[in-house]
């Protein structure tokens, strides 16, 4: 596969569910995956990644909009596409009574080529549970099992939406593994996620969703880096601070020199600053001028949270907890 | 389609399956078998000709018979212990029946005794009659029965096999999934059918020995064209569960929708009783019923011993009936939820 062609371009691409009233799931989107590429749909829940990618996929049709996946179109080479990409969904329960290596053989069984059974589960390090029933594997190794579902047919182009959700760090971790070294094999990979950090150790480029739209898109690099500042100071206000000092200290937050941006919610204060130790020390002060007392202070790198924060005003985690 | 019946090779809990039409065909074999020869307990009350009474009775072998005193066959009549008493009268040309006329075995019993005392007076009969026992097997309600509980074990196997199996697996979106794979849809569908039949052939073959072992129910036609009906009916309701299963979102809903299509079907086409009972105008439709021709091939295969040649038309709409039902189903399927 060349290069420089596209594995997938949408453009304007629109999903509105009929109802009352009508839900826009998806509002003019637009993406290019260069081949081989690994690419990352982030967004909090309801922000139309699945909706996006399943459309993508072939599972959806949109309300308008084009979409070509591996230079083919969906309305007339439905078969070829999908004898070429790889699909994990984001909740698909399997058959609890049949074990890894029948659903393996199953599934391969669909294509016309690929992996052995026995190889796309050594891939996904699930060959010692090959005899298991599924009904018998954790949520971590049923993960594992839906991306050897995914690579079997060995696609050009795997999706996979939300495939560490409800996962443990370790296994979160032992999935990434097995993602990075299915894209040595030259692949391209799209992946759905609400987890920041994920995006930004796995993918190569990201999208951030919001409300039906793309509202940042780059490397993960370069979108932390459009923050303009790399450090992120995060505090706590005292909860019995008048609401008067409360304005006039956001006031000379926002003065401090050496502080870029400065994000209130409610108690919590959200500062970015280029320089942490100047920006510190310009926060201290002020607060010692003050006489404000602050608790929880941390300091860290910015992530792609904090890119979105600074986009949309919210918290991921806020949805998340809805 | 063979690697799709591997994907149903599930040990689901089918003891239902297997085990509900044979307690069914032992319930009502039971219930409808031929009774034994019935007996009667005359008493006779204590008199100095009562011994002669108890001889006659007693050469009958229907008839328990014993002597008591007055109070004691009051107390026994009244308990239901006896079905009547005998007082008998001062010589052997008057005696008196005390009854109950609204117990059926009373009656039957004074007839019964009535006969020997007469016969023992002297009474000759002016007509000698014989009776014919009739009780062959191929004519009784069991054999009229058992064709009927496999058509609808039939019925019921494909469409809860089918239309559950199928409704579970849009629930759990492995359909989706599927969906999301080259696979053929018609592969699919074709291999939840043939799957079924993995289940349904067994389940027939067991009910047919079994009410052939117990109940003495044979197959006067050919085994081969017995295996085929089977077979077809098996195809046929396992097409219409996947039809019924074909837009149903949740097991409500798809289990709503079958008792809708199965419960005429249970009363009109003959299961437990002939459909010749229901009116003249209605019986041409009951006929096209996707049950009845079914039922009425199998009847006929194993109580008149048909050929297959000689059930055209019954095959002609049970074809019919899989065909449409398999074609609009891959019409209409609805693989996402």
């Amino acid at each position: 596969m060349n290069k420089d062609s596209l594995a997938i371009d949408c453009k304007q691409l629109f999903k509105t569910y009929p109802g009352k009233p009508p839900v826009e799931a998806v509002r003019g989107v637009d993406l290019q995956v260069h081949s081989g590429e690994c690419f990352g749909v982030l967004g909090p829940n309801g922000a139309g990644k699945t909706t996006t990618i399943e459309i993508l996929e072939g599972l959806l049709p949109p309300t308008s909009g084009s979409v070509r996946v591996l230079d083919m179109d969906w309305s007339t080479q439905e078969v070829d596409i999908r004898q070429h990409i790889g699909v994990s969904l984001q909740e698909t329960k399997l058959s609890d009574r049949l074990t890894v290596a029948e659903t393996t053989a199953l599934f391969r069984s669909f294509y016309r080529d690929g992996l052995a059974p026995e190889e796309a589960l050594e891939l996904v390090a699930l060959t010692d549970k090959s005899k298991a029933w599924i009904k018998t594997l954790s949520g971590g190794q049923k993960q594992r099992l839906a991306v050897a579902l995914a690579i079997v047919g060995d696609p050009d182009l795997l999706f996979l939406d939300e495939p560490t959700t409800g996962l443990d760090p370790s296994s979160r971790r032992q999935l990434w593994d097995i993602i990075r070294s299915f894209r040595q094999r030259n692949k391209t990979v799209m992946i759905t996620t609400h987890y920041m950090e994920e995006a930004e150790r796995l993918c190569d480029r990201v999208a951030i969703f919001d409300q039906g739209q793309v509202i940042a898109l780059g490397t993960p690099r370069e979108l932390i880096a459009s923050l303009g500042a790399e450090h992120v100071v995060e505090f706590t206000l005292p909860a019995d601070l008048p609401a008067q000092e409360r304005q006039s200290l956001n006031e000379s937050l926002n003065d401090l020199p050496a502080l870029e941006q400065v994000e209130v919610a409610g108690d919590s204060v959200h500062v970015t600053a280029a320089d942490s130790h100047s920006a510190l020390r310009q926060l201290f002060g002020l607060l010692e001028q003050r006489q404000v007392d602050i608790s929880s202070l941390t300091t860290r790198h910015a992530s792609l949270e904090d890119v979105f924060v600074h986009l949309t005003g919210r918290y991921l985690s806020d949805d998340l907890a809805g | 389609m063979a690697r799709l019946r591997e994907f149903y090779r599930q040990p689901e809990a089918i003891f239902w399956v297997y085990f509900f039409p044979i307690l069914l065909v032992v319930a009502l074999g039971v219930a409808f078998r031929n009774k034994p020869v019935e007996r009667f307990t005359v008493d006779v009350q204590l008199a100095p000709r009562s011994s002669e009474i108890v001889a006659a009775l007693g050469a009958d072998s229907r008839v328990q018979v014993q002597a008591y005193d007055l109070a004691a066959c009051q107390q026994r009549l009244r308990t239901g212990k006896s079905d009547l008493y005998v007082v008998p009268g001062a010589d052997l040309h008057s005696v008196e029946y005390v009854l109950d006329p609204t117990r059926p075995g009373s009656v039957v019993a004074k007839n019964l005794a009535d006969q020997r005392i007469q016969e023992a007076a002297g009474r000759i009969d002016p007509v000698q009659v014989t009776i014919q026992q009739y009780n062959e097997p191929g004519s009784r309600y069991i054999d009229f029965l058992v064709p009927g509980l496999l058509g609808m074990g039939l019925m019921g196997g494909g469409l809860w096999g089918v239309g559950f199996a199928v409704v579970d697996m849009r629930i759990r979106k492995l359909l989706k999934r599927f969906l999301a794979t080259p696979m053929k849809k018609s592969h699919f569908l074709m291999g939840a059918m043939a799957s079924r039949l993995v289940f349904m052939v067994p389940e027939i073959i067991l009910l047919v020995v079994f009410s052939w072992l117990f109940f003495d129910v044979r197959v006067y036609g050919s085994w081969f064209a017995l295996f085929i009906l089977v077979l077809l009916g098996a195809v046929e309701f396992s097409g219409i569960g996947l039809l019924v299963a074909s837009r149903a979102r949740t097991l409500e809903s798809v289990s709503g929708l079958m008792n809708l299509v199965m419960l005429p079907m249970w009363t009109l086409s003959g299961v437990f009783f002939s459909y010749d009972r229901f009116p003249e105008v209605v019986q041409p439709v009951i006929r096209l019923l996707p049950l009845t021709p079914l039922i009425d091939a199998l009847r006929k295969v194993m109580l008149e011993g048909a050929t297959l040649g000689m059930l055209g038309p019954e095959l002609l709409i049970m074809s019919a009936w899989t065909a449409v039902c398999f074609g609009l189903a891959l019409k209409i399927f609805r693989w996402t939820d």
